[in-house]
């Protein structure tokens, strides 16, 4: 296609990326299938660059892509941010990609929800089994030409009494690792542990995050936190260089690693690799496409986006301080690496999700949001009880300060995307204060 | 370009595939959109897709397949798909799968637009945007930026009933932001809301909010909120403007009665609802001056159509009236499961997604005041205006809002201005409080609501006016 380009359209810069994704999800409500989806969706984005002026467009078909092009270019604004394109440069692999999940059937998915109910145990539940597969092609005027692809295989789903749920949230990049009958099990010993729970007053509170809450903190660090354009114009924390948060915490964009869910570059055909945005509490990384790298004098990482918010972390893995499996059962309420870290919380939360987070102020990254899934109250060393829904409005980098990090999980577990096809590696937290400004019932 | 045959193609896979019931979209969506910044243009995006998505039922399971190939033999392929999905659903079977009854409809429909906005010239569009933005960066914004966006979609529906409607329906809309960086925050204003204004009508919208004239005022106002005075905190007596009580029924009321939710089908991840199906009817929901009305009828409004995406028709009818809870946003099997006579709230954000249920045009009928009327009848009290942050539990119970605004409100009067303003509170508590409510009714359009899963982004519109609220808390911090 680019050879197309470069014959309509004379001495344009042009990019190609190509994106076919197939995706299956089975999702499941009141312990019965509700909704079971397969899409294919084959597109095409072509972005040129011609006489001061960029049009990018995507649809499905080349010919009609082309035309319009040419009809945009010729009425395009000015655009003096352009950055030029990606030159030539190698990947660092093709991307992690299992065969097995690109093949998986919705009966596959189904058996997984199966044996989740099973395990349940009685309990009402509801979730999603997912399978996702990209493949994408990336070719431009200069000679850049990289290909690969990359899986993801989600298990997110819920046990319920009638006063509580407990959640199970697993991703990898091989379906073959999420096993439903574990997973639903786990869901149940926490709805169970967490049934009849009661008020707790409003305050700071020392906590420990499971690694699903800490998904919801790497979320917000990766879209507003490390986002090379709000750094570059004040809009955020971060400073280059600077110890910010706790020698506990290193923290990585890695989509090429063993496990890591995302493609290998981005849609302007920037390599990713391994990157350290915080080495033991410094921040050494932000993220770039090659239009905020070229506002800063940087280099692009690999991380444009335009789904909104600007550059855009892949696959966020917070490094655990050891080894382990990361999927255990052996509750009530949390598995050995949880457990370990509440250990020495004297009086504290053990927290499981927070929810519908929500920025106050992108500077400082405070955030307001609710408990979700199961809160408890933690009394020497020992879960103790059952509480209700909390709400808090929290800096989340002075959460992450130094001296505030008390704890970090040995094992990072895989954590789904939500929304923006971001995926996260989080091991538990143990943080010394979190701040509760209301109970969730008044 | 008409694509009922490839829909209709779809349907007959499906049903000899042993569907009982299928349903197929054809669907092909123009979008453009423009973003400024500090007065230069910084891109312009034009996407435009087209696909099918077809639902079938097998017994009581469902399965949907959706491809952006439009031929007969991808639709053929998709149709059989879509049945052989829903026998895989069976290994999880659930209870009997049952519809509200719907007569087959032969229709065309399509929103007013009296100026097409993809036929508006780019340096026009370009012109405004770059101009607003410079504007308010010469006044002071740290960033000025600015928007529009356009989408332009046409489907035509199919099902095993015999619907077969086809609809046009263009939506657009925009707006500008002025940002403020001062040395430990940040402080934004907006025009003409925290996202822009948008509905479906054609490019006079845009031309109607006329950014220009509000870039300057924006940018002062931003800078003006740097040193202004914290939000006290404590309970006192709120008065909310229109933008933010748009998002208030959109995220207390609307989502609260969506029926899917109530149902407990979103429970794992969008969450369930306070609301019972015992309490339709009798259940107090506000003060008596709340009435809320689902509408998709409302002309220009975000959340207007002809006909959803199970060929239900546009109608109007009840949420709330005079306080009490009365009507919900159903579909078809939905519908049938909660007892109701009722669907036609689903729709899905494209092709390749399943319709479920969604908001259409959620607002408010007005109160017998005006804004100045509340203002000079408040003795002592807060005037939040614009959305900056929202947050709700999973149940749509407890709620925290911040604006972007505020002003103290002494003796009938406005007074300083106030930096970041918070409210929070839980949904009938705060709407039994209501006891002003002003007649100058806008309908605000939310172009960016985030249900299920995969994650889909619906257009949504909520008529609403300022109202003033009793013993609010106010001013909570970090």
């Amino acid at each position: 296609m680019i050879e197309q380009v470069t014959r309509a359209l004379p001495g344009a810069e042009a990019e190609v990326f190509t994106q076919h994704v197939a995706r299956g999800l089975t999702r499941f409500a009141n312990s019965a299938i509700h909704q079971n989806i397969t899409t294919e969706t084959t597109t095409v984005r072509l972005r040129v660059h011609r006489d001061g002026r960029t049009v990018a467009l995507t649809g499905q078909d080349r010919e009609t892509l082309i035309a319009r092009a040419r009809a945009a270019l010729d009425a395009a604004p000015a655009d003096r941010a352009w950055p030029g394109l990606t030159p030539p440069s190698a990947l660092a692999g093709s991307g992690n990609l299992d065969e097995e999940t690109a093949a998986a059937t919705p009966a596959d998915r189904a058996a997984r929800v199966r044996d989740f109910v099973r395990a349940a145990g009685g309990l009402e539940t509801a979730g999603y089994v997912a399978t996702t597969v990209h493949r994408a092609t990336y070719a431009n005027t200069l000679g850049q030409v990289v290909s690969g692809g990359t899986t993801e295989a989600a298990l997110d789903g819920i046990a319920r009494t009638g006063t509580s749920d407990g959640v199970s949230r697993l991703a990898s990049v091989r379906l073959a690792d999420l096993d439903g009958a574990r997973l639903g099990a786990r869901a149940a010993v926490k709805a169970r542990a967490s049934a009849h729970p009661e008020v707790l007053p409003p305050g700071r509170y020392e906590v420990v995050l499971e690694p699903t809450a800490v998904a919801d903190v790497l979320n917000c660090l990766a879209i507003f936190g490390f986002n090379g354009r709000m750094v570059a114009e004040g809009m955020s924390f971060a400073r280059l260089g600077a110890d910010q948060l706790d020698p506990a915490i290193t923290l990585r964009d890695d989509p090429v690693g063993p496990g890591g869910i995302g493609l290998p570059f981005d849609a302007e055909g920037t390599p990713r690799d391994t990157l350290t945005l915080v080495d033991r509490g410094t921040v050494r990384a932000v993220l770039h496409d090659r239009q905020t790298a070229a506002l800063t004098g940087a280099v692009s990482t690999g991380h444009y986006s335009d789904a909104g918010f600007g550059v855009l972390g892949s696959c966020l893995h917070l490094l655990g301080s050891g080894a382990g499996p990361a999927d255990e059962v052996d509750g009530p309420e949390a598995d050995s690496h949880v457990t370990a870290l509440v250990r020495d919380v004297e009086r504290g939360l053990l927290v499981t999700d927070n929810w519908y987070t929500r920025v106050l102020d992108p500077k400082t990254l405070v955030m307001t949001g609710l408990t979700r899934n199961g809160l408890w109250l933690i009394e020497n060393g020992q879960v103790t009880r059952p509480v209700q829904n909390l709400r808090f409005t929290q800096s989340y980098p002075l959460a992450l300060a130094p001296g505030a990090v008390l704890g970090v999980g040995t094992s990072a577990a895989g954590q789904p995307a939500t929304r923006l096809d971001l995926g996260f590696r989080a091991p538990a937290l143990r943080l010394a204060s979190w701040n509760y400004t209301g109970n969730a019932a008044g | 370009m008409s694509d009922f045959d490839e829909a209709q193609v779809a349907v007959e896979a499906a049903l000899a595939a042993g569907a009982r019931y299928a349903d197929a979209r054809v669907m092909h969506r123009r979008y453009e959109s423009m973003h400024a910044r500090n007065g230069e243009i910084q891109e312009l995006a034009q996407r435009e897709d087209a696909g099918l998505g077809v639902r079938a039922l097998v017994g009581d399971s469902w399965g949907f397949y959706a491809i952006s190939d439009l031929t007969d033999i991808a639709a053929r392929k998709a149709g059989r798909s879509a049945a052989e999905i829903a026998e895989a659903s069976a290994i999880v079977g659930g209870r009997p799968v049952e519809f509200t009854p719907a007569a087959a409809t032969i229709d065309s429909w399509a929103s007013g637009c009296a100026v097409d906005p993809l036929a508006v010239p780019l340096s026009d569009k370009g012109d405004l945007l770059s101009g607003a933005t410079k504007t308010a960066h010469a006044a002071g914004a740290d960033l000025a930026e600015g928007i529009y966006q356009v989408w332009d979609t046409r489907k035509w529906f199919v099902s095993s009933e015999g619907h077969r409607i086809d609809q046009h329906i263009r939506e657009c809309g925009g707006g500008i932001w002025a940002t403020a960086i001062g040395d430990g925050e940040t402080q934004r204003r907006s025009y003409p809301s925290h996202r822009g204004q948008y509905g479906t009508r054609g490019w006079e919208l845009v031309t109607e909010l006329d950014l220009g004239a509000h870039a300057e005022r924006i940018a002062d106002e931003s800078r003006a909120l740097l040193s202004a005075p914290l939000c006290p905190s404590g309970e006192t007596t709120l008065i909310l403007g229109g933008e933010q009580l748009a998002l208030q029924i959109h995220e207390s009321i609307g989502h609260a009665i969506e029926l899917d939710r109530i149902l407990g089908w979103e429970a794992a991840f969008a969450g369930t609802s306070w609301l019972d199906l015992t309490g339709l009817g009798t259940l107090r929901y506000g003060s008596g001056l709340l009435n809320v009305v689902i509408d998709p009828t409302v002309p220009g409004a975000l959340g207007s159509f002809g006909y959803d995406d199970e060929g239900s028709p546009a109608v109007a009818r009840d949420a709330v009236r005079d306080g009490i809870w009365v009507g919900v946003l159903a579909g078809r099997d939905s519908a049938a499961v909660a007892g109701l006579p009722y669907g036609g709230s689903v729709r899905a954000d494209g092709w390749q997604s399943l319709p479920m249920v969604r908001m259409t045009n959620v607002g408010l009928e007005p109160g017998p005041h005006t804004l100045d009327e509340i203002i000079e009848a408040t003795d002592d009290g807060i005037l939040m205006e614009t959305n900056r942050s929202w947050s709700i539990d999973d149940k749509r119970l407890n709620f925290q809002f911040g604006t972007e605004i505020g002003y103290e409100v002494k003796r009938g009067r406005l007074g300083r201005m106030l930096r970041n303003p918070t409210y929070t509170g839980i949904g009938p508590v705060f709407w039994g409080s209501m006891d002003m409510l002003s007649s100058e009714i806008v309908a605000y359009g939310t172009p960016n609501c985030g249900k299920g899963q995969p994650a889909q982004i619906g257009h949504t519109g909520h008529p609403a006016a300022p109202a003033r609220f009793q013993n609010v808390r106010v001013g909570v911090r970090g």
